[in-house]
């Protein structure tokens, strides 16, 4: 069941985003950047976390649970540090994301020739 | 005799002739409508390199190899080479065209190029400046989307307003030589910019550029729409045509019957998912090269107006929010 609600969350979050890509003249890297802060102003309003708890997966591995991740990071790191808290969260909660993407990124690029588009 | 006319515009006293021609083309080419007429089509779009850069090199070495090979004429022969491309510094021209040892312009014209080398070959040979002249230019859609939009690794959709850089060159050699296509005569293209900043609507941002040189053509030579067997562009595509025809419209001329876009012709939109047709220099360059030169040739079309037009943005002043400023090159072609 857990499995078919992350499916489907982040399968909805994806076609309304596939939507947004062929019906606008937004570019695809502002849609990423409006998905990113939709995520962190979620997450602000206490929006997010429980739609994580619901869905899992699909909530946070498209780029609104990063955005949501990184607002997470910083008002933890706030809350301890103090003003300092807002540059030293954000990176340091994300780190596992981004470290993620580039290393298999990375790797791909030595398994993978980039072809021609058909 | 007179040979400069009008404002802009050449009326060869002596024609120069369109010797040969030479083109060039990728796999997504190989399989549209013109796939049998062009001289080389290869499935494999590296044509031997490690790079999209150097295959595009590849290729303006064959397409003028090409050219040169079907007159029978060394590069040694050749006075002057005039090419472009669409990469940054011209890479693909400089380093394609090394091995030739001829002596060199290179030009940026963005995908008016191959009318831009044409007019220059074809005035220096008028001129007197020698008996052969090299024209050639090329685009290569792997290279082109890491110019422009994304490296193909990145694998990013494109939006369905976009242009298909073609992967092709073509190469002309003009001359002195007889032969039976002539160059009558040139109109040299200015800037037109009407504000537009859409870089994923190309057609629309050159079509006024199109309209300014074609009116000014017939103006220069005290000709009309109808004077021409064929208008044709290079990359204006199925927008684009459609800003053409209305702006010609309001200028009182109508073009609708005489007019070709290269980038509607080489690709089947339907079955070849192109989206708004094919662009680059090459585009315009191979269909020439493959399609109209040969109906000219045969006589079919007695008379053509071949205006290939550019788009003379970089992607930093895309980036910093300037318009794109267009331009269009006129070449007056004819059965003889």
């Amino acid at each position: 069941m857990d499995y078919l609600k992350a499916f489907l969350i982040g399968g909805i979050i994806c076609a309304v985003v596939q939507i947004f890509m062929d019906r606008t003249k937004l570019m695809p890297g502002r849609i990423m950047v409006l998905l990113v802060c939709v995520g962190a102003v979620l997450g602000f309003c206490k929006i997010y976390e429980p739609f994580v708890k619901f869905a899992g997966s699909g909530a946070s591995v498209p780029l609104l649970g990063f955005g949501n991740v990184l607002w997470k990071g910083v008002k933890e790191a706030v809350d301890k540090n103090g003003f300092l808290g807002i540059f030293m969260g954000g990176l340091e909660a994300s780190a596992i994301g981004i470290s993620a993407a580039l290393i298999f990124g990375y790797l791909a690029s030595f398994i993978f020739e980039p072809r021609m588009k058909k | 005799m007179n040979q400069v006319i009008g404002s802009q515009s050449i009326s060869f006293g002596v024609s120069p002739y369109l010797i040969s021609s030479g083109s060039v083309v990728g796999s997504k080419e190989s399989e549209g409508p013109l796939a049998k007429l062009f001289d080389m089509a290869s499935q494999d779009d590296l044509f031997g390199a490690k790079t999209w850069e150097e295959a595009e090199s590849n290729m303006q070495k064959e397409a003028c190899i090409l050219a040169l090979g079907k007159a029978h004429i060394p590069p040694e022969k050749v006075r002057y080479l005039f090419g472009g491309d669409l990469l940054r510094q011209g890479i693909a021209t400089s380093m394609g065209i090394e091995a030739l040892q001829i002596p060199m312009f290179g030009l940026f014209g963005a995908c008016s190029t191959s009318g831009e080398a044409l007019a220059l070959g074809a005035m220096c040979v008028a001129a007197g400046y020698g008996d052969y002249m090299l024209a050639v230019t090329s685009s290569h859609f792997g290279s082109a989307e890491k110019e422009f939009r994304f490296p193909l690794g990145y694998a990013s959709q494109r939006p369905l307003s976009a242009h298909w850089t073609v992967t092709g060159s073509g190469a002309f050699l003009v001359g002195t030589e007889k032969s039976h296509i002539r160059i009558s005569g040139v109109t040299i293209g200015k800037i037109v910019d009407y504000g537009l900043k859409d870089s994923q609507n190309m057609g629309a941002c050159m079509a006024p550029a199109a309209v300014d040189t074609i009116m000014q053509n017939f103006k220069d030579f005290g000709r009309k729409a109808e004077d021409y067997d064929r208008i044709v562009t290079g990359d204006l595509g199925y927008v684009g045509q459609d800003i053409l025809f209305d702006l010609i419209k309001k200028k009182g001329s109508d073009i609708r019957t005489m007019h070709l876009d290269c980038g509607m012709t080489i690709f089947d939109q339907k079955t070849q998912d192109t989206h708004a047709g094919g662009s680059g220099c090459g585009c315009a360059a191979v269909t020439l090269a493959a399609y109209v030169l040969p109906k000219i040739k045969k006589g079919e079309w007695k008379r053509v107006l071949f205006v290939p037009t550019g788009a003379l943005m970089s992607t930093v002043s895309f980036n910093e929010g300037a318009s794109v400023p267009g331009i269009a090159h006129a070449i007056v072609l004819e059965h003889c």
